[in-house]
Order: C-alpha cells, then structure tokens, then sequence
C-alpha cells in the first residue's frame, strides 16, 4: 500500500524535474548557468493560470485532445513497476495495454492538431504517425524478449526479473534491447536527434508542431503529460540499463529516483553532443532499431 | 416446400421465421403502385425480423441448444437438413442485426422519392441478401448450400450495380461476379469431393473425416479458394475495393460486415469436418491471415476514396481474424489448448467486432456521400461542425477499428496477441510470437489510416465550397449508426461479457477448445482488462475536471487559426488526405505507390495546370491485371458462342446434357 501511494506521488510530482535536469546538463555542456531544475514545474504553473484562445476552426476533438493524452500517459504511468517496486496495477497482459495507451493518446493528439486545419499541424501529426507505427515494433519485439526472460506475461515481474544476473547469462541480447528501446525512448518524447522539443518552427518539427494552438491549462496538461510520458518510457528503460535492487524499500525507492535522473542526465548529454537528424534518415533509424531489438529477440527464443 | 418439425417450440423455429420474412420484406413494394410505401413496409418487417432473429440467437448461443429441421424437397440430392448449432447462432447475430440496421438507414439515405427507379429493386434484394445470408447459416446440404450460396451472390450483383448508369460501377460488377464465379466453381468441386467421400450431399458432422486423405487436400484447397474468395483473403481480394466502393453505403455495409463473414463462416465449418488437421493448414491460413492484414492495411493508407479505405481495411481485418483462426488450427494440430482457445476466441469476437464498427462507418459514409455528393477525402474537410452526431458515432467507430482501447477492437487484438504471447513458454511453435510485432505494425498503420480518414472528412475547414454547409442526417440515419457505436463501447468496457457469446459457438464446433480452466482463466484477465478500461475513462473525467477548473478560472478568447504569421490562408493548403499518408506510403514503397503525374513548370509565370496523384497497386497491376488481360484475349474466341441468340442457348443446354447423360451411361 505504501509502495502504491509513493508511486502515485513519483509519478505524479517528478516527471518534469527530469525535464529541469535534461536542460541543465544542455545548458552545462554549452557553458552557460540555464534554467533552475524546478522550472518546468514553474511553467506548468504558469500556464494553468494563464486564458485560452481557441481557433474558430475547432471542434470538441481540440479540447479532448490534451485531455485524453495526460489520461493514457497516466494509466500507463500506474502499470509500470518504478524501480524494484511492482506496479499498483498488474494484471497478465497488461504490456499489451501498456503499448495501446500510447496509441490511443497519439490519436487524440493527432486528431487535435488536425482539428485546427493548419498545414503546419497536419505536418507534425503525419510525421508523429509514420514514425510512431516504425516504432510500434521495435517496444513488441522487446516485451516478448523480456516475457522469454522471465516467462511470465505482465509488465511489472518481466521488468523486475531483469538483475545483474540475467544480465550475465543474455548480456547480448539485453545489450541489443537496450539499443533498440533508447531509440524509442528517444522517438517517443521527440528529443534530439529524432525532433526538438526546443523548436517548432522549423521544417523538422514533429512533436512541438502538433500542439502549436494549444494555450493556457491545456497546454499546461501537454507539458506535464509530456514529462510524464518521458518518465513512464524512462522507468521502463532503466530496467533494462540499471537494473541495481538492495532487497530495501526505502533504499530502492532512492536508487530509482537516483536512476531517472542519471538517465535524464544521459539524454542531456545525448542532446548536447548530437546534431539533429534530417528526416528522411529517422525512418531509417527507427527501422534499424526494430532489426536490433528483433535480433534480441532472435537470441534468447533460439 | 413445407417444414416438418421434429422438437418442440424453440428459438430456431423464430429465427428461421425472420429469415424468410426479411426475404419477403421487399416483396410488398414490387406490387404496390404508391411509392415509398414498399420501403418503409420493408423496413418495418426487418427491424422486426432483426429483433426477433437476434433474441432468438442469443437465446440459442445462452441454452446451447441445437435444433434440427428436415426440409421436404424433391430434388435428388438426398435430405436437406437446416440445423441451427450455437455456432450458427453466432453467425446469425450479425446478420440480424446489420441487415436490420441498414433497412432502417436505407428510408432515410435511399428515399424512395428520389431514386424512384431503383428503390424497390435495391429494397428487394437488400431482403434477399439477408434472408440469404441467414439460410445459407443453417443448411447442412452441400446442394441446398450452394444454392443459397449463389442466391446470396446474385442478390449482392443486383445491389452492387444499383447504379448502374456509372461505367465505374458497371466495371466494379463485373469484377464482382467473374472472382464470385471463380468462388463458386471452387465450391463445386469442394462439395463434389466431399460428397464422393462421404456418399451423401448432407454434410458430414464434425470430425468426421480424415485430413490426412489425398482427396482431403484438394478439397481444403478448393474450400479455402471458394469461400476465401468471397471473404476476401489475399491473394483472393481483388474484387473486394472496388465492390465494396461502388455499391450505395448501406448495402456496403451489409457486404462488409456481413457478407465477407459468410466466406469465413464456411472456411470455420469446412474446417470443423476434419479431424487432426495437419500443422501445414494451420501454416497456410496463418501466412495469408497475416499477409492480408499488412498489405490490406498499407492499401487503405494510401486511398484517397473514403469508402475504398474502408474496403481495403476489410481485408485487414478478415486477415487478422484468418490469423487468429489459423493459429488455433495450430494449436489443434499442436495439441495446445491455450493456443487454441485464444486463437478462436480472438478471431469469433473479432468477426463480431467488425461486424458492428465496420457497418457504422460504412452508413457513416453514407451520410458524408449524401452531404458532401463525392467519395473523394481531399474534397471535404470541416464536416464536424455541420454534423457533431455524426462525427462523434463515426469517430467511434474510428477508434474502435484502430484496435485502441476501451474500444471492442482492442479486445479481439488482445486476446489474440495474449496468445502470441503465450506461445514463449511452449516448446514447438515459438516463432508464431513473432506475429506480434507484426500484428503491433498493422496496428500502428491501422491509425495512420484511419485518422487519415477522420481528420481529411470531419476536422479543419471545408476545402471546397460545394460541401461547407453538410446539415445532420436524420434521425433513421443516426439510430442504426448510434446502435452500433453503443455497442462497440459496451463490449470494450465489459469484454468478459462478450466472451460469453464467444464461448458456446466454440464448444459447438470444437468442445475440445473450451475447458473451465482456461475460459476461468482468461474471463478473469478480461474482468482486469474491464477494472483497466474503467480505469482510464475515470483518468478522462478527472483530466477533464482538472482543465475545466483552470480554464473557468481565466480569460477564454476565440480568434483563427494562428497562420505563422501569415495572414492570407485558404482552405486548400491544409494539410489533406493524400499529403498525410504521403510519408508512411513512402516507406512502403514496393506493395504501394503514390503515383504523381505532375507537369513540368517552365517560364516565369506558369500557366495553370493538373496535378494528379493516384495510389496504385503494384502487385494488382503487375500480376493480376495481366494475367485477366492474358485470359481476355484467349477468351475473344468463346465470344463467337455467345450471339444473344436464345434458342442457340437452350440448344447448348440441351446437347451438354444429353451428352453428360451418354457419358454417365
């Protein structure tokens, strides 16, 4: 019970504090001081309490759209396992619903961005949706090689099963999976180099560009449900990357926290040190990290 | 003709009765003089044959009864039994209730008034196809079948070309009856073997033959060409867009939802006749199954017709509902109950999923047609406005055929990837979990797809005049399209629920499949899959309380579109159909293209000029087409036996008779 309740508050407190520390390593590496860590929290404040303007072309898709992605994003929130902690929501199968929820929120995102009838929005959901379905089998591939792993058909045991010792005996394919599921998780939240979250006005846009006339709470609701959205992927990825359990509650919930921020602080450097892809090149990527993951796959069901 | 009733009172007896009053239903109209009279009795008669037929079939599939009635004839091919078993029943409901639905739509989009000429035709065959259609559940003689079979075929011609005064759908037909034939020929020769193997033309109870007989897999092969063709499974579906395209929306409907399940309700049977099927069966459905899904799917990416989209996604679906049956024969053949059951399960509640979200876009279409007055996507835009019912059923129906919860397409999905899933842990067979990852990709097209659809017709602004101001359809429009969409919520939000209907269909064709450990088991991950469904719609309410409390609480204003600052925008450089699904047709470049015939720019000032793009096949015009056009030329010398002249025919007639009589003496 208490393992739930301290999930619920992770998840519904530190997601942009990921978001404070990826822009402060970016600003780190570029020599600069950059924004305090709390400042996406700041800026989520601040748009809750600013007006809305909504464009004449809208419908009630528009005003559905923010809404139902922070939903999904938050129920996907409840069925990952955070750290060694199992999730307050498991049931067989449920990794299923896990990769339908992101499916269902990118539709109400893209429908909503459609909804304005700007050529700018309509760009940005086409590339969401092109790259989102690439990317569909690359996250299956990898929960079949985690389900084979640990035989068991749930989010939470075949994410906890991954320790230093299944690391020994399928090192590779894990290391394969790893490749796979970073390039996802960076697809996913539109970070460099797939997409800016920094940017939308620039032919490369993809994320940013779909909610371009959203404003006020909604857009509140976007940012969050973005930080979130980086904080589900993220816990789900660093079961596979640091896979450390001390068998303590306390101190696990600690290294967990400790590992989100080492991987925001990855992304970070990532961001810093590549250049943004041009984009005829992400489907090929994307592709590519189907190949990896399906070759880990390959591996451990030989 | 009369019914000698061997059981007492029951369900079947009410069933049976609907079936031949919706083939009456169009009769009264082809007599009376008034117009418009003949459609609304037809109406009447099948919403009340509709109610009546689905009661009787559920009451059938709940008591898991199966009643069987002889029917006296004189024709020579031995007795002719109706039985309806629960998986007739299953069957059934479909037919009911879309046929039902449809009439109803059918007063409203097809009104007598104003198509005078082709009303009762259209009225009357509806009638037929349905009554066809529910027959052809019941009859257990290969004779009696194949009538039917053809009765319902002819039926779907006549409905097919109502508007036959287009060249396009004069062509569509034509396509329609020539693969029809190919099916039906199929079908001779699977019922002829089975009828050499078994001395009867009744057809043989379950597990009865053996499958590993020579002449059993001929007659698997001709079975899965007859009947795959009339359900549309690659390679046999090339009839399928266009038919489905040309035909009015409601009678789309009825041929989409309904009539494609008929092929596959006879591939389910024909299957059910062997015992042990071998692994290769299995194999064979699989690859197509999965086959059909991906290329249907990548074919309804690339569309610009709002009703070919919609056929092409048929074939996606009859495939992935042949992959799911294609895998439990796997797991027959593997002795794998777990596989089995959630192949089975998947692909039965799969076709009654499509059978309720595919009817609703269908007559969804055929509101936006009768607004709008075209098919083409990149016409339209902003329909939502005019028409929010609309918009909100269709949108729906979108959902739910993209497979994304808590909508009813994700639960067939579901338990079909659960038993992908489960196929790690078994010893054979472990690469069939390789179907996820694909069946995730059909998923992920199946939405590029389909917003594609919603947003070019309903979303942004009119892109040309002629369609700006769409008014809402009236209320015999909206009632069948808000029964189907209730529907598709309800078995999304308790699918446990919906596995009951499942559950005896398939103990009456396999019991083996169904055991009280593995339904327990997998109703109890559904009851989950329920609480989670529940879960997220409350997610919605309170993301909604959230964002309602801020806004209220601030300045909300109401201005354009923000342009980038560009302020002189028109409609039409919104983004549109063909330009969103340009990026993902790119990409799947070698099954479909987007071919762009573009002129060449010269001089400084360019004159105005076309620009077309066009989504082409490239397996229909690299294989098929030429080889129709091979046998096109071959078949010019068979012109000179066909003049027109009757009585030559008959003289045809006469002398193939009298010399298959020598022949057989």
């Amino acid at each position: 019970m208490t393992n739930s309740i301290i999930h619920i508050f992770l998840a519904l407190t530190m997601p942009p504090l990921l978001l404070g520390v990826i822009g402060k390593t970016k600003a780190a590496f570029a020599g600069r001081v950059g924004a305090p860590f709390l400042q996406p929290y700041y800026d989520i404040i601040r748009l809750l309490q600013k007006g809305t303007v909504f464009s004449t072309t809208t419908t009630w898709l528009f005003r559905a759209g923010p809404i139902v992605a922070l939903a999904t994003t938050a129920v996907a929130a409840l069925l990952v396992p955070f750290g060694a902690h199992p999730a307050p929501v498991s049931f067989d199968g449920d990794m299923i619903l896990y990769a339908y929820l992101f499916a269902l929120g990118r539709f109400f995102t893209m429908s909503a961005a459609l909804d304005t009838g700007s050529s700018f929005e309509g760009m940005g959901s086409a590339r969401e949706a092109t790259y989102s379905c690439l990317a569909e089998p690359t996250l299956f591939f990898a929960l079949i090689t985690l389900s084979r792993l640990s035989g068991k058909f749930s989010l939470s045991p075949m994410l906890i099963n991954i320790s230093l010792g299944v690391w020994l005996d399928t090192g590779a394919a894990l290391l394969l999976l790893i490749g796979g599921m970073f390039i996802v998780l960076l697809v996913e939240n539109c970070r460099i180099p797939f997409d800016d979250p920094n940017t939308h006005l620039e032919l490369t846009m993809i994320h940013e560009v779909m909610v371009l006339d959203h404003s006020g709470p909604a857009f509140g609701l976007i940012q969050y449900a973005a930080a979130l959205k980086l904080f589900v992927l993220g816990a789900f990825f660093i079961h596979l990357a640091l896979p450390y359990a001390t068998g303590n509650p306390l101190l696990d919930w600690g290294l967990f926290i400790i590992s989100m921020l080492e991987l925001a602080v990855v992304i970070g450097i990532v961001e810093s040190v590549m250049a943004r892809l041009r984009l005829i090149r992400i489907p090929q990527l994307l592709v590519a990290a189907s190949i990896l993951a399906a070759f880990s796959t390959l591996l451990v069901i030989r | 003709m009369n019914l000698s009733l061997q059981g007492i009172y029951d369900p079947a007896l009410v069933a049976l009765i609907a079936a031949v009053a919706l083939g009456c239903s169009g009769i009264p109209g082809l007599i009376l003089q008034k117009t418009g009279i003949g459609q609304i009795i037809a109406a009447v008669t099948s919403i009340l044959a509709g109610l009546a037929g689905v009661t009787a079939a559920l009451q059938m599939l709940f008591s898991n009864t199966t009643t069987t009635y002889q029917l006296q004839w004189n024709l020579p091919f031995g007795s002719c039994e109706l039985v309806i078993d629960p998986f007739s029943a299953f069957f059934l409901l479909p037919v009911f209730l879309v046929s039902a639905a449809a009439s109803l739509f059918a007063v409203g989009y097809w009104p007598a008034a104003e198509h005078r000429t082709t009303e009762r035709g259209l009225t009357f065959f509806s009638g037929l196809l349905a009554s066809s259609m529910a027959i052809l559940l019941t009859a257990r003689n290969g004779v009696f079948f194949i009538m039917v079979w053809e009765v319902m075929a002819l039926s779907a011609y006549f409905l097919l070309v109502t508007e036959h005064e287009r060249e396009e759908v004069r062509r569509a037909g034509i396509v329609y009856l020539i693969a029809t034939h190919i099916g039906t020929a199929a079908l001779f020769v699977f019922f002829s073997l089975l009828a050499a193997e078994t001395g009867s033309f009744t057809l043989p109870a379950a597990g009865s033959l053996s499958a590993l007989s020579p002449s059993a897999a001929i007659m698997a092969l001709a079975a899965f060409i007859g009947f795959g063709a009339k359900a549309g499974i690659m390679p046999f579906h090339v009839w399928l867009p266009s038919a489905h395209a040309n035909a009015p929306s409601h009678v789309s409907a009825v041929m989409s939802g309904v009539m494609l399940k008929m092929g596959l309700y006879g591939i389910f049977r024909t299957l059910t006749f062997f015992h042990d099927p071998p692994l290769l069966w299995g194999a064979i459905l699989t690859v197509c199954g999965i086959t059909s899904a991906l290329l249907g799917i990548t074919f309804a990416v690339a569309q610009r017709d709002m009703k070919r989209l919609l056929a092409c996604s048929s074939i996606e679906n009859i495939g992935i509902i042949t992959t799911g049956l294609g895998v439990s024969m796997l797991g027959l053949s593997s002795h794998n109950t777990t596989l089995m059951y959630l192949g089975m399960t998947g692909a039965l509640l799969h076709i009654l999923n499509h059978s309720l979200f595919k009817p609703l876009l269908f007559l969804g279409s055929g509101v936006i047609i009768h607004a709008t007055g075209t098919r083409e996507m990149n016409l339209m835009g902003g329909l939502g406005k005019g028409m929010p019912r609309v918009a909100a059923f269709f949108f729906i129906g979108t959902v739910a055929i993209c497979g994304i919860p808590p909508l009813n397409g994700f639960v067939s999905e579901f338990l079909l990837y659960l038993g992908f899933f489960r196929q790690i842990k078994e010893v054979s067979l472990v690469s069939l979990v390789l179907l996820a990852p694909l069946l995730a990709l059909v998923g992920g097209l199946a939405v590029v797809a389909f917003t594609k659809l919603y947003s070019s017709v309903f979303l942004g602004t009119p892109r040309i005049p002629s369609t700006a101001h769409p008014h809402e359809a009236g209320m015999t429009m909206l009632v069948p399209m808000a029964v189907f969409a209730m529907l598709c919520l309800l078995i999304g939000v308790v699918p446990q629920q919906a596995l009951r209907l499942v559950s005896p269909a398939i103990e009456a064709i396999y019991p083996e499949m169904i055991s009280t450990d593995v339904s327990a088991e997998f109703g109890a991950i559904l009851w989950r899959l329920s609480q989670a469904s529940l879960l997220l719609l409350s997610a919605v309410v309170v993301a909604a309380l959230l964002w309602k409390w801020r806004m209220g609480k601030n300045l909300v204003s109401i201005t354009s579109t923000w342009g980038c600052g560009y302020q002189r925008r028109t409609s039409r450089m919104q983004y549109n159909g063909s330009s969103f699904s340009e990026l993902a047709v790119s990409v799947f470049n070698g099954i479909m293209r987007q071919r762009v015939e573009r002129p060449d720019l010269d001089g400084l000032f360019p004159v105005r000029s076309r620009c077309i793009d066009a989504p082409t096949e490239t397996l229909l015009e690299r294989l098929i087409a030429p080889l129709f056009n091979g046998a096109g030329i071959l078949f010019v010398f068979l012109h000179r036996l066909q003049h027109g002249l009757m009585q030559v025919y008959m003289l045809y007639i006469f002398a193939t008779l009298f010399i298959l009589m020598l022949w057989a003496n």
